[in-house]
């Protein structure tokens, strides 16, 4: 007896307990699936479901904020709330508070617990798993010398990376022969260890834990080995696998495994219909499912299914590919084989190995530390034939070997796409990126380790992915301009005579204008540049939609003085000027008429006013709160540090406009996260955040580098938009262009921080150079009376203005009139 | 044909337009990079807004071409075709050099023989 009848969705109420990413993505797929009925999400932690595979960035200064999902509108969140009891014959769920929940559907997602093993003292140790989990081991460590980390599997390295990134002497405590023993084999742990030991770490393989041993005060002094050997520690980590929460299940009467985990079908429907379970907690096909990958599709079949939907899990590939303590790990298929080819060298640290069918002619699985390079291009070949010579393979990185995937071959895991969706969205929405395959697919948005294939995938769809310019180069924009900088090119005529065709359009010569402009800094009208310019950057204004312009003088940081701002408000009355506030902390003065331009920037530029270049792909605005020198939150001088940025950047050009701020404190009133590049102000310097904009697609900066001083921090950020402006497209947002940079946000650190390409000592100058030869382009073009010619409506009627333009009245200000053709 | 005198040709700048009031009409005059002059209207027929002048000049398939700065549509320097909407076109005028001066004709009138060789005759508005 349900009581309930199909076609009555919208009337249910759907109640989830546990809030972990498997039950978030659950109520996410219900939503967007346009469930209308009522959903209540009970967690035991405060807070709202946060990215648990990304655990570790929060040591390594990731906040909550930056880890936690967004809840969907409409979801009833009841956080810090534990429930107690589940009457499925009232169907009702208890919290610990006495409140009743009554649900239609009730779906667990209780996730599991850190398995600890029942030695003395272990009541003293720590485990991995939730924020509250790392802000003690954090405390601990505070002062403490040495960690000690229990199972050497894929969590207890990544716990040990976290005490190592905590400044301790890291010791792992592994039962097995070796670490990592689902994922790798004997050969594989050897050269692991290596990795890890060169790293510093203590590997103690084939040990186990007899004790942990405490002082009179029940502080952790240390760990005993079964031995009775003791490793001195004052924080001690147990990662040695987890245990299903299965208690609220089993206390309900619903069918548990031996060895725990609640047992569903391919619905992920318990022993009572009404009941599902799904992630940790779950025990399907006989297995409880512990990767990010598989209880995501569990959340998907459930929600699929409470919709009235025929989805089924199958089981999941458990293929991974990580990068631990900076060492890459893969492993997929199978782990044993009739045949096997490896590679092994301790000294660079590879070890590679296939396992091949007893006829040779099948992949059955692989093994890679080191270099996972075929892990992308192979995995989806487990359990067909061979598609190169096995020895081909080992070597092949992703798509060397130009393998054509089956349809059927999973090429994201995390979000169960396979190669034949990924070719059907190419196909019908007309895809011609990867962002854009992303959007459609949701494949490479989890771990991005199959963006690879995706790249390939485009290559392959016989999509024409042109990087050309436009019809006159053949080149994309970073080509372009290296091309320019390489050669010295000054002018854009020279550019197209030798590496171009026809002369130019509205898409290349603004592209090579800026070009020009990032490499030799010189005055946008000089000379043949000026017709390259868009009609903004040519009357050094924004055109409107009757042809005025608007003016936007620069008010670095925000601040103003009462004077200038009297300025502003003088000259707009004397011009007769719209003044509006802009979003970046200025104003702008709307209705200026060509010939108009000369005489408003004379005012703004005597009074100590100069360009604001918003109308330039360039430097707009460094936004800033009011910062510690009036704020009582405030812990820096945002400011000071938004003046000397915009100061600094200002008339940069680039491929697109760029936008910062500067908050005082970690509440960010000025909103740095929604710029290119952000900065928040801690307790010891600067959290700088990059890639983040507003507009068509809004997007939080993700962060780069933490807790620098003022001088790192514009050593960085120098070289973050010399490296964009030298490698982006045209018209590429710094969000765009870090995803579409291979290696992602990743290799953007290791270019302008370690280095890794030698380009530092360039990027430098090249930033240096920008600073030296800065000027204000209104002033060089009031002091330069042929520039000044051209600002003319008519150029046989110099002082007849535009007869077209013509203005109404509203709430006291002008207003264009436009005859609507 | 009557033409009018509108300004030195060295004002034109090479690859630029600029405009022109004459007898209450604005020619959009343009002066490509291989000197040739060309006339069309200034009013740009997707906004409303008198700019074409102050676009992007450049070449389609070899054909010198204007981009409206206002959402960049395309137009042809030399018919005044629009060539990402067939549907839309502008107006073109004769102009030429004669003396170092650039002349335009908006009346339509007789077509006359090229008199100066550096002039370029446009087709009528249709």
């Amino acid at each position: 007896m349900t009581g309930r009848t199909e076609g009555a969705v919208g009337q249910r109420r759907i109640v989830v307990v546990g809030f972990g990413p498997t039950a978030h993505r659950l109520v996410e797929t219900l939503a967007e699936r346009g469930f209308d009925g009522r959903i209540t999400v009970i967690g035991e932690e405060p807070r709202a479901a946060y990215d648990r595979v990304a655990l570790t960035s929060y040591l390594s200064g990731k906040s909550v904020a930056d880890l936690t999902y967004t809840v969907p509108d409409g979801v009833v969140t009841r956080l810090d709330s534990r429930v107690t009891g589940i009457d499925r014959d009232a169907r009702v769920v208890t919290t610990a508070d006495g409140t009743a929940e009554p649900y239609d559907v009730l779906v667990l997602a209780t996730g599991s617990a850190p398995f600890v093993p029942p030695v003395p003292g272990a009541e003293h140790a720590f485990v991995y798993r939730t924020i509250d989990d790392l802000d003690a081991i954090r405390v601990a460590s505070e002062d403490a010398t040495d960690g000690v980390v229990v199972g050497g599997g894929l969590l207890g390295l990544e716990a040990a990376d976290a005490l190592r990134g905590l400044g301790l002497n890291t010791h792992i405590v592994e039962m097995n022969q070796w670490l990592m023993p689902r994922q790798v084999d004997e050969g594989g742990g050897s050269v692991l260890k290596g990795h890890i030991e060169g790293l510093g770490l203590s590997v103690h393989a084939g040990a186990g834990v007899k004790e942990i041993v405490t002082d009179a005060g029940g502080r952790v002094t240390g760990l005993v080995k079964p031995d009775g050997t003791l490793l001195d520690a004052q924080v001690v980590v147990f990662s040695a696998g987890i245990r299903p929460r299965d208690e609220l299940a089993r206390a309900c009467g619903l069918e548990v495994g031996q060895r725990g985990g609640i047992v569903v079908d391919e619905g992920m429907r318990t022993s009572d219909p009404d009941v599902y379970a799904i992630g940790e907690c779950a025990l399907a096909h006989g297995q409880v499912y512990g990767l990010v990958g598989p209880c995501f599709s569990m959340a998907e079949v459930a929600a699929d299914r409470i919709l009235g939907g025929p989805a089924g899990f199958e089981g999941a590939d458990m293929s991974t590919k990580l990068k631990l303590l900076g060492v890459e790990v893969a492993q997929f298929g199978a782990m044993a084989g009739a045949l096997d080819v490896t590679y092994m060298d301790p000294v660079g640290g590879v070890y590679k190995k296939l396992f091949i069918s007893d006829d040779a002619r099948t992949l059955l699985g692989g093994i890679c530390v080191g270099d996972a390079s075929p892990y992308t291009s192979l995995r989806p070949f487990v359990g067909k034939p061979l598609p190169a010579a096995p020895a081909d393979l080992l070597f092949a990185g992703a798509g060397a070997a130009g393998l054509d995937l089956p349809d059927e071959a999973q090429v994201c895991s995390c979000n169960n796409v396979s190669a034949g969706a990924v070719r059907t969205a190419i196909a019908d929405k007309a895809l011609t990126d990867v962002p854009g395959v992303k959007a459609c697919t949701r494949a490479g948005t989890t771990c991005g380790s199959c963006v690879p294939m995706l790249k390939q995938l485009l290559e392959k769809s016989g999509v024409e992915l042109s990087k050309a310019l436009c019809e006159h180069f053949a080149y994309s924009r970073a080509e372009l301009f290296d091309i320019v900088r390489v050669r010295g090119i000054a002018t854009f005529s020279e550019l197209i005579e030798n590496h171009g065709t026809g002369r130019g359009c509205d898409i290349c010569k603004p592209a090579v204008a800026s070009i020009l402009a990032s490499l030799h800094n010189g005055h946008v009208l000089e000379g043949e540049r000026a017709a390259l310019q868009d009609t903004n950057d040519h009357f050094l204004a924004n055109i409107q939609k009757n042809g005025t312009y608007s003016v936007v003088p620069r008010i670095p940081g925000g601040e103003i003085t009462p004077d200038k701002l009297i300025v502003i408000g003088e000259v707009a009355r004397e011009f007769g000027l719209y003044t509006k506030i802009t979003g970046g902390q200025r104003i702008d003065l709307f209705g200026a008429r060509v010939e108009q331009l000369p005489r408003i920037w004379k005012r703004l530029v005597d009074a100590g006013f100069e360009s604001g270049h918003a109308y330039g792909k360039a430097l707009r605005t460094v936004k800033s709160c009011v910062g510690s020198t009036w704020c009582r939150y405030g812990v820096q001088d945002s400011v000071g540090l938004a003046i000397a940025l915009e100061l600094r950047y200002r008339g940069l050009r680039a491929p697109h406009k760029l936008k910062s701020a500067v908050s005082g404190c970690a509440r960010e009133c000025a909103e740095a996260r929604s710029k290119d590049f952000g900065i928040i102000a801690t307790e010891q310097g600067w959290n700088l955040y990059v890639g983040g904009n507003g507009g068509f697609k809004p997007r939080h900066a993700d962060l780069l580098a933490s807790d620098l001083s003022t001088d790192e921090l514009i050593r960085i950020i120098d070289r973050f938009l010399m490296y964009y402006i030298r490698t982006a497209d045209r018209l590429q947002r710094t969000a765009a262009w870090i995803e579409s940079v291979e290696g992602g946000l990743d290799h953007v650190r290791q270019v302008i921080v370690d280095d890794s390409l030698g380009l530092c000592a360039e990027l430098d100058a090249q930033m240096a150079h920008h600073v030296a030869t800065y000027e204000d382009e209104w002033r060089a073009t009031i002091e330069d009376p042929e520039k000044l010619s051209r600002f003319v409506s008519f150029v046989n009627a110099p002082g007849v203005p535009d007869p077209s333009i013509v203005f109404e009245r509203e709430r006291d200000q002008i207003k264009p009139m436009v005859v609507t053709p | 044909m009557s033409w009018t005198t509108v300004c030195d040709y060295h004002v034109l700048l090479p690859e630029r337009g600029a405009c022109a009031l004459v007898d209450g009409e604005q020619v959009a005059l343009f002066r490509t990079f291989d000197g040739q002059v060309y006339a069309i209207g200034n009013l740009d027929p997707f906004s409303g807004a008198h700019v074409l002048s102050r676009g992007i000049v450049g070449t389609r398939g070899g054909e010198p071409t204007v981009a409206s700065p206002l959402h960049k549509q395309v137009f042809s320097l030399v018919t005044g075709a629009c060539l990402d909407d067939p549907e839309v076109a502008v107006p073109t005028y004769p102009a030429r050099v004669a003396g170092g001066r650039v002349e335009v004709a908006v009346r339509p009138g007789l077509t006359e023989a090229p008199a100066v060789p550096s002039l370029s005759l446009v087709p009528q508005p249709r």
